[in-house]
C-alpha cells in the first residue's frame, strides 16, 4: 500500500523523524510507519515527548513538541520508524507551578500518558523497583492484534447471574492451588472447570488496572514485614491491565493473557464483570507521588479545595474530578475502551457515589457522567453496577442516581441478612422486604437492580463471619483500628477458630443458612471467592494489605469442607433451576394465574400468619410457580434464626401436589439438599424445622392447568 | 544470544530453522525473513525452533502478522522447548499455531 501523503516526516530532531499529529484518538497508537501521539493539558505552557528504549534508565530522545502542533489544549505528534516493540514514553509538561491556584506543573518529571493501555515499571508482581528509576510507570503501546475467534459479550440476562467476587492474584496465589502460575490470569483461567461446576456464571473481579502493589508504608507489627497495597483500590493507568498479574507481564504479554482468560471464561458462559476505581487515583494528596494527572492538568483531573489543596471524598487522599468534562470523558472512554477491546461484560464501581458529586463535591441531582454511562451506546448491554456510597458520607442505596440502568450493591440487604442470621430481634419484617429485591428501595425498578451479598472483600469471610464477634485486624499494623465495626457478625460461643464440634456444626449451618437466604432472594446473588469452602481470614475483615495466607483462597479446603462445597454447588445449582427466585419484575401480590394463591404469600407457624412482632426471628414464604414468569414449582421457605426447633405448616400447594424436602440446612450432608427429583417427599403437614436452620420445599406444579 | 535463521521453501511449505533468541532485537530480522518467505501461494509455514531458547512478545507477534497476513496460512512451531510452549499456552496463540514434536507432512495441508 502506498504511503499516504500525509504521513511523511516535516520535521527532524536527533535523528528521529516527526510531524504534526492528530488529536484524536488521545494515547498513542500505531498509524501508517509512524506512532501517533496525542495528550491533552487545559493549563500547560508546553509539553515534550520522551522516548526510552525499553528498560533503558535514561531517554533515547525528548522531543517538545512545536507550537504549530498543539491544537486547542491537545499536544499531537506522529513519530517515524519507532521499534514498537522496544517502545517506553513519557511526557513532560512545563507551566506554573502555583498550588494554591491548583497548578502544579513540574518539567523534571516524566509523566504517564493518562491514556496509556500498556504500563512497564511493575512488570512482576512484587519484583521490587528500582527507586532511583527517574520514569517509574512508563507507558507502552498495545497492539490490537488479538484473535477473538468469534468471542463476544455474553449479555446474559442479569436476572440469570450469579456472581462470584474475586482476586485474581488471591484466587490462585497459594501453592494449594496447584495451577502452573500461582496468582495470574493465567492460573485464574486453569481454574474456569472449579468455577464452572460451582456454577456461578460471573466473575467480578477486584480491580485489575495498573496499580502499584509498593503503595503502603506500614510494616507487619510483628514480622516486621512490608505490607502492600494488594487489593488495588488505587489506579496507576486506568487503560492498562496489571501486568503483575500476567504469568507473562515479564514479557510485556498482559494483554493477551487477560485476553485469553476471557475468551475462555465466556467460552464457558461465564461473563466478567471488573471493579473499577474511578474515585481516586494512586496519586494521593498534596504529598504524593506525582506519576500522571497531577502534572498534566491537576485542576481538571482532581476536586481541588480553594485554597488549592485535594478534598477527599475517597478516603484515599484525592477525589477525580468526574463531572469535570475532561476527566468524564477519560472515564467514559477507558470503559468504552475495555468493553469493546477487551469484551467485558459489565462493571462495578467503587464508591460511585463520588461520581455524583461536582466540582467542589456537592452531590448532583442529574450528575452528567452517571447518565452519560446509563446512556452510552457501547456499553448498552453491560451491566453497570455501583457501590452507592463513598467515604466523604454520601449513602445513596435505593437512591443512587440509576436512568433505569444502574444496579447497586444493596448494603442494607446485606447488614439485614446479617442481623437475621446471627439471631437479631426484629429485623423479619425487613427480611420479608430484603427477599423480594428490596421494592422499598427499587420499586421504580426491579428486583434485578439489587446485588445481593451477604460479604465482599471488604469485611468478614462468611466462615469468619460466624466465627468472630469483633474484628481482628492486628497484622495490618493500625493497632486493630482500622476496618469496620459494624459486622453484624456472631461468633456461634467461641472467638476464632474452635475444637468444639458443636460450635463447628453450628459455624457449618449458619454458613448454610447464608447462602441458602442469599440464593433464595429475588435480586442478584454474589457470593465472595472462598466462602464455598469456609475461607478464613482469621478474623481480619480489612484484608487489603495482605498478600499471603490471610487473604489468599486455600484450596485444601475444598477437601476438607467438601460438604460445604457440596451444599454451594446445589443451592447455586436450586436458584439456576428455578426462574420464581431470578425475576425481572417485582411480584404483584396477587393471584395472576389463578392459583388461588398469590405469587408471594408470607407465613409463620401457621399458614399466611407470619409475625413480625419486635421477638420474632422467624419468617416463612410461599412462591407460586405458576405466577412466576416462566412456570416453575411452587416453593416454600421456612426459616428458624431461633435457637430452638419450631414447627411450621406450609399452604397447600396450587395442584395440591405432595411437598417435597429439596433443603434442610439443619440436617448433614448428602441430606442437606437434594437434586431435583430426589427430594423426599415430606409425610406430615407440620414441619419440625430446626434450631437456626432453614428449609426450602418444593412442590411440582406441571399439572396446573391455569384459570380454576 | 544472536538469532540465526534458515530459511527454505519447497511447494506450498516454508520452512525457518530459528537457533539462538528471538528478542525485541531480532525479532524485525525475523518479521523480515517471514515476509521474504511468505508467497500467495504459501499454505504451511514450519517453524523449527528446537534450538531457540526464548521468544519474546516481539518474536510472538511476528507469528500474528503471518497469520494476519494470510488467514488460511497453517503455522507448524516444531519442536519447542517448554518455556515457550508455556508462554504460547498463556498468551491464548497456542490455539492459533500447531505445536508439533515431529515433522509435519508437507505438501498438502487442511485449514
Amino acid at each position: 500500500m502506498e504511503t499516504r501523503i500525509d504521513y511523511y516526516p516535516t520535521h527532524e530532531r536527533a535523528g528521529f523523524r516527526f510531524r504534526k499529529g492528530h488529536v484524536l484518538p488521545f494515547g498513542a497508537n500505531v498509524v501508517g510507519s509512524g506512532v501517533n501521539f496525542s495528550v491533552y493539558s487545559s493549563a500547560a505552557e508546553s509539553c515534550t515527548l520522551v522516548l526510552f528504549r525499553k528498560h533503558d534508565p535514561e531517554p533515547m530522545v525528548e522531543i517538545e513538541f512545536p507550537r504549530s502542533f498543539r491544537i486547542g489544549g491537545v499536544y499531537a505528534m506522529i513519530v517515524f520508524d519507532l521499534d514498537y516493540e522496544d517502545l517506553e514514553y513519557g511526557y513532560r509538561f512545563s507551566g506554573p507551578h502555583d498550588p494554591s491556584r491548583g497548578l502544579r506543573f513540574d518539567d523534571s518529571k516524566i509523566l504517564s500518558d493518562p491514556y496509556a493501555r500498556v504500563l512497564g515499571g511493575r512488570d512482576i508482581w512484587r519484583a521490587e523497583p528500582d527507586w532511583n528509576n527517574i520514569y517509574q510507570h512508563r507507558s507502552r503501546l498495545a497492539f490490537d492484534d488479538f484473535d477473538w475467534e468469534g468471542d463476544h459479550p455474553l449479555e446474559t440476562p442479569i436476572q440469570d447471574l450469579v456472581f462470584y467476587e474475586l482476586h485474581v492474584r488471591g484466587f490462585t496465589a497459594d501453592t494449594s492451588s496447584q495451577v502452573s502460575a500461582p496468582g495470574t490470569f493465567a492460573g485464574l483461567r486453569d481454574k474456569i472447570p472449579y468455577l464452572k461446576e460451582l456454577g456461578i456464571n460471573c466473575v467480578e473481579l477486584l480491580p485489575i488496572y495498573e496499580f502499584d502493589e509498593w503503595e503502603n508504608n506500614r510494616r507487619h507489627p510483628e514480622t516486621g514485614e512490608l505490607l502492600l497495597n494488594y487489593w488495588g483500590y488505587s489506579t496507576v493507568a486506568f487503560f492498562a491491565p496489571k501486568a503483575g498479574y500476567a504469568a507473562t507481564g515479564g514479557l510485556g504479554m498482559q494483554v493477551d493473557e487477560l485476553k485469553t482468560t476471557i475468551k475462555e471464561l465466556h467460552r464457558n458462559g461465564i461473563e466478567v464483570v471488573l471493579d473499577v476505581v474511578f474515585n481516586h487515583t494512586a496519586e494521593g494528596d498534596h504529598r504524593g507521588p506525582m506519576i500522571s494527572f497531577r502534572g498534566i492538568d491537576n485542576q481538571a483531573y482532581y476536586m481541588l479545595t480553594p485554597e488549592g489543596y485535594y478534598y477527599n471524598f475517597s478516603g484515599c487522599g484525592n477525589t477525580l474530578n468526574c463531572n469535570h468534562p475532561v476527566a468524564r470523558n477519560l472515564v467514559i472512554d477507558c470503559l468504552r475502551y475495555w468493553a469493546a477491546e477487551y469484551h467485558i461484560d459489565g462493571f462495578r464501581f467503587d464508591l460511585a457515589s463520588i461520581l455524583g458529586r461536582d466540582q467542589s463535591g456537592a452531590p448532583l441531582s442529574n450528575p452528567p457522567l452517571l447518565e452519560s454511562l446509563a446512556f452510552d451506546p457501547v456499553l448498552s448491554k453491560c451491566k453497570l453496577i455501583a457501590e452507592a456510597w463513598d467515604a466523604g458520607g454520601l449513602y445513596q442505596v435505593g437512591s443512587f442516581p440509576a436512568y433505569g440502568r444502574w444496579a447497586e450493591w444493596n448494603g442494607k440487604y446485606r447488614d439485614s441478612i446479617r442481623r437475621f442470621i446471627k439471631g437479631d430481634e426484629g429485623v423479619a419484617g425487613e427480611i420479608a422486604t430484603r427477599i423480594q429485591g428490596s421494592p422499598d428501595l427499587y420499586w421504580y425498578r426491579c428486583p434485578t437492580a439489587s446485588t445481593n451479598f451477604i460479604t465482599c472483600h471488604d469485611g468478614f469471610t462468611l466462615r469468619d463471619l460466624v466465627s468472630y464477634n469483633g474484628k481482628h485486624n492486628e497484622a495490618n499494623g493500625e493497632n486493630n483500628n482500622d476496618g469496620g465495626n459494624d459486622n453484624n457478625s456472631w461468633n456461634c460461643g467461641w472467638e476464632g477458630e474452635s475444637t468444639d464440634p458443636a460450635v463447628n456444626d453450628l459455624r457449618i449451618r449458619q454458613v448454610k443458612n447464608a447462602a441458602t437466604i442469599l440464593m433464595v432472594s429475588q435480586g442478584v446473588p454474589m457470593i465472595l471467592m472462598g466462602d464455598e469452602i469456609g475461607r478464613t481470614q482469621k478474623g481480619n475483615n480489612n484484608a487489603y494489605c495482605h498478600d499471603n495466607e490471610y487473604s489468599w483462597m486455600d484450596w485444601d479446603l475444598a477437601a476438607a469442607n467438601s460438604d460445604l462445597l457440596r451444599f454451594f454447588r446445589k443451592i447455586i445449582g436450586f436458584r439456576h433451576a428455578h426462574p420464581a427466585l431470578r425475576r425481572n419484575n417485582f411480584f404483584e401480590h396477587r393471584d395472576i394465574r389463578g392459583t388461588g394463591i398469590a405469587d408471594i404469600t408470607f407465613h409463620g407457624l401457621q399458614p399466611f400468619a407470619p409475625d413480625y412482632s419486635a421477638g420474632s426471628r422467624c419468617l416463612a414464604f410461599m412462591l407460586s410457580g405458576p405466577n412466576a414468569n416462566e412456570p416453575d414449582d411452587d416453593i416454600y421457605v421456612a426459616m428458624n434464626l431461633y435457637w430452638e426447633a419450631l414447627p411450621f405448616r406450609a399452604p397447600r400447594s396450587c395442584t395440591e401436589s405432595p411437598w417435597k424436602i429439596a433443603i434442610n440446612t439443619s440436617m448433614p450432608s448428602p441430606q442437606d439438599i437434594f437434586d431435583r427429583g430426589c427430594e423426599p417427599a415430606l409425610d406430615h403437614d407440620e414441619i419440625i424445622v430446626g434450631p437456626r436452620s432453614i428449609i426450602v420445599l418444593t412442590s411440582d406444579t406441571r399439572s396446573f392447568k391455569g384459570e380454576k | 544470544m544472536p538469532l540465526t535463521m534458515n530459511s527454505s521453501t519447497q511447494g506450498n511449505t516454508a520452512r525457518l530453522i530459528l537457533v539462538g533468541e528471538v528478542d525485541g532485537t531480532t525479532a524485525p530480522n525475523l518479521r523480515t525473513e517471514v515476509d521474504k518467505l511468505l508467497t500467495s501461494a504459501t499454505r504451511m509455514l514450519v517453524l523449527d525452533v528446537e534450538h531457540l531458547t526464548f521468544m519474546s512478545s516481539a518474536g510472538l507477534r511476528v507469528l500474528i502478522f503471518a497469520k494476519q497476513k494470510q488467514p488460511a496460512l497453517n503455522i507448524y512451531v516444531l519442536k519447542p522447548q517448554p518455556p515457550i510452549v508455556d508462554t504460547l499456552r498463556k498468551t491464548g496463540f497456542y490455539d492459533g499455531v500447531y505445536v508439533t514434536e515431529t515433522e509435519p507432512e508437507t505438501g498438502t495441508t487442511t485449514a
